[in-house]
């Protein structure tokens, strides 16, 4: 379903050139559930933003559902993240002048899906996620769970094929981390594919797959069975 | 996206920022407002004048001696090169033609004027009776010249108010004799206060019968001659007449030019609408002053921006979706601030005639459409030029606000 052949992204930082992924071959299935770790600087985020499209590579090849994504253009790719990829962050990123159930609606919004269709459909997402009782407070009113669980409602409601999370709960006390650990791993029960950057090794544990990074390759692979 | 949901997100996000909207329409507003008052101001000061100068007699003709070497009414305000001089009866003459009802010749001169210890060199001007109604001077005090031939002298004179004040300070001076130079000459009348009214300053002067004034400074000549054509239309050939005339009286030589008020008007016209123009000109600076503030509010707010823009990127929004979400924003901006400048600035215009209501201040229609179409411009120009550098970055980087 992903796949990266030979990936590599460098980034010129003065007259030095930071390898911050080196030559990394990773595939990854439908509905798999994976936790990525390692030390801080060791790539993990610049892996998980390539996978979400946010960023491209320097050289080598990502497959996307088949199609080779890592030359699209603007517009090609905006779809792609549109369609494919729900991408949690670790600061929530929610707008805040919108109300939780219109940061909820933005994607559908930026998709122009009809008014009547989109409320509805962000209004489920939201009960999905435990908020049907803040659905017109803004992001300053709700706690950092809640705001994580906007974000995570606003990242599935286009229905995308896969989750990525860059720390959902490194800015949450452990309780509210939990339940958004928990939320996403019911999302995954359900068939999304899951992609878990965590510093947070009982979070990381509880995945099917752990990669583990070093120095901006993949140094670690690992299944274990059911948990 | 929708049309509508795009309108409304601009609309969102104009409100979710109040102080940089605010700037931003202040700026705008300033721009605009600062255009339409400077050009109300040049506009109006300019039909002050025009509109002065046509009360004064919309049908004079002044001819001077001399031929000026380019047309037009600027060279006419110089004084004619050496020629052969104008002189009463050439006044006299200029009477025959059916188109000219009145006529003064002027003579100038300066001259030691006295009154017991009080002494001073005024501006003394030779003229007779019709110059009153050829100037529409009006009287303060007593009555203007006496109405005697040009030829006569006469030892009587009217003085102007400021002179009045000089030397008999709150006193009637009817009736007080004037010492000018070596004649002496009786005051019968005061004009009232007008200020520089043509090309003279009434106040100031001290006028006498034209042949006395002659006498006084051993002059052959007269400085100039007013004449009142009978209509507006009758004008050019009330020139051409005048012209005939003198030229037949001067052995067949044009040596005389004939300025029009018109020509006088038209020059005054282009000088105010020059002057109208380097207001617009300041205010175009200003515009530009205001575009830059608009610029730099747009700058300061732009990493805020480019975060929300690396958002919308990575929830799949297009970089040209993006732009015409900033579009609409800065449309939104820069015509509310257009509008309120305008307002603005005709609030201020609409004070200002009611303070000087003398004066006409009104911005000409051409100076608020260039300033709103200025302000719109660089409005969308600040507004969308960050933006647009912050939709081309993939969206990691806009979302770090790089
Ligand atoms: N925009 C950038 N410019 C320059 N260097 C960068 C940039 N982004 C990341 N890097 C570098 O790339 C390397 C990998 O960064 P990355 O953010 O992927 O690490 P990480 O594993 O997510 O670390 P952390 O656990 O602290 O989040 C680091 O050395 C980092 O300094
Ligand atoms: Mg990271």
């Amino acid at each position: 379903m992903m796949r990266l052949e030979q990936v590599c992204r460098d980034f010129q930082v003065g007259d030095q050139v930071v390898h911050a992924l080196d030559h990394v071959d990773l595939v990854i299935q439908a509905g798999e559930y994976i936790s990525v770790m390692g030390p801080s600087g060791s790539g993990k985020s610049t892996l998980l933003n390539l996978l979400g499209l946010l960023d491209r590579p320097t050289s080598g090849t990502y497959w996307l559902s088949d199609k080779d994504v890592s030359a699209l253009g603007d517009s090609e790719l905006a779809e792609q993240r549109q369609r494919n990829i729900g991408f949690i962050f670790q600061s929530f990123h929610l707008l805040p002048r919108l109300s939780a159930l219109e940061n909820v609606e933005l994607p559908l919004v930026l998709a122009g899906a009809p008014p009547k269709e989109r409320r509805a459909r962000a209004r489920e997402v939201l009960d999905a996620v435990g908020l049907s009782a803040r659905l017109d407070h803004r992001p300053d009113q709700l706690s950092g769970g809640e705001r994580q669980r906007v974000a995570i409602g606003r990242a599935i409601v286009m229905r995308p094929g896969v989750l990525l999370a860059d720390e959902p709960t490194g800015n949450l006390d452990s309780k509210s981390g939990d339940e958004v650990i928990e939320i996403i791993e019911q999302l995954n029960r359900d068939g999304i594919s899951l992609l878990v950057v965590t510093h947070d090794p009982d979070i990381g544990g509880r995945a099917r797959r752990h990669l583990v990074m070093h120095d901006g390759r993949i140094v670690g692979d690992e299944r274990t069975g059911l948990q | 996206m929708r049309a509508n949901d795009t309108s409304r997100l601009a609309f969102q996000s104009i409100r979710r920022y109040p102080l940089r909207t605010s700037m931003l329409l202040l700026a705008i507003a300033i721009g605009v407002a600062a255009v339409v008052l400077l050009t109300a101001v040049g506009e109006g000061a300019r039909r002050y004048v025009t509109g002065e100068f046509a009360a004064l007699g919309t049908h004079l003709l002044v001819v001077l001696p001399g031929k000026a070497e380019t047309a037009g009414g600027a060279a006419g305000m110089l004084i004619g090169a050496t020629a052969r001089d104008l002189t009463l009866d050439d006044a006299a003459a200029i009477l025959r033609s059916s188109r000219v009802t009145k006529i003064a010749p002027v003579v100038v001169g300066t001259g030691n004027a006295s009154w017991r210890q009080r002494q001073r060199e005024i501006t003394v001007l030779g003229t007779t009776f019709e110059m009153l109604d050829v100037q529409h001077w009006r009287m303060q005090l007593g009555q203007f010249l006496p109405q005697i031939d040009m030829d006569v002298s006469s030892p009587v004179c009217v003085m102007g108010n400021g002179v009045r004040h000089e030397f008999f300070d709150g006193a009637n001076p009817i009736g007080e004799w004037l010492r000018i130079g070596d004649t002496r000459c009786r005051v019968i009348g005061v004009l009232a206060q007008a200020g520089v009214t043509g090309p003279f300053d009434t106040d100031e002067l001290v006028i006498l019968p034209v042949a006395s004034a002659q006498a006084l400074f051993n002059a052959a000549g007269v400085f100039r001659i007013l004449a009142e054509a009978v209509s507006r239309e009758s004008m050019p050939a009330a020139q051409r007449d005048i012209i005939e005339i003198i030229t037949a009286r001067h052995q067949g030589e044009e040596d005389i030019t004939v300025v029009t008020q018109d020509a006088v008007l038209s020059t005054f016209d282009t000088i105010f609408g020059m002057i109208t123009t380097a207001l617009g000109g300041i205010a175009a600076v200003s515009l530009l002053v205001a575009g830059i503030l608009i610029m730099n509010v747009m700058l300061v707010a732009v990493s805020q921006r480019t975060q929300e823009i690396g958002l919308l990127k990575a929830l799949g929004a297009k970089q040209t979706e993006i732009l015409l979400l900033f579009v609409t924003e800065a449309v939104y901006l820069s015509v509310f601030g257009a509008v309120l400048g305008l307002t603005l600035g005709n609030a201020g215009t609409f004070a200002m005639r009611t303070l000087f209501p003398a004066i006409d201040f009104r911005a000409p229609t051409w100076a608020m459409a260039a300033a709103v179409f200025i302000a719109v411009i660089s409005g969308l120009l600040f507004g969308i030029l960050p933006a647009n550098r912050a939709a081309r970055l993939d969206p990691v980087q806009a979302l770090a606000g790089r």
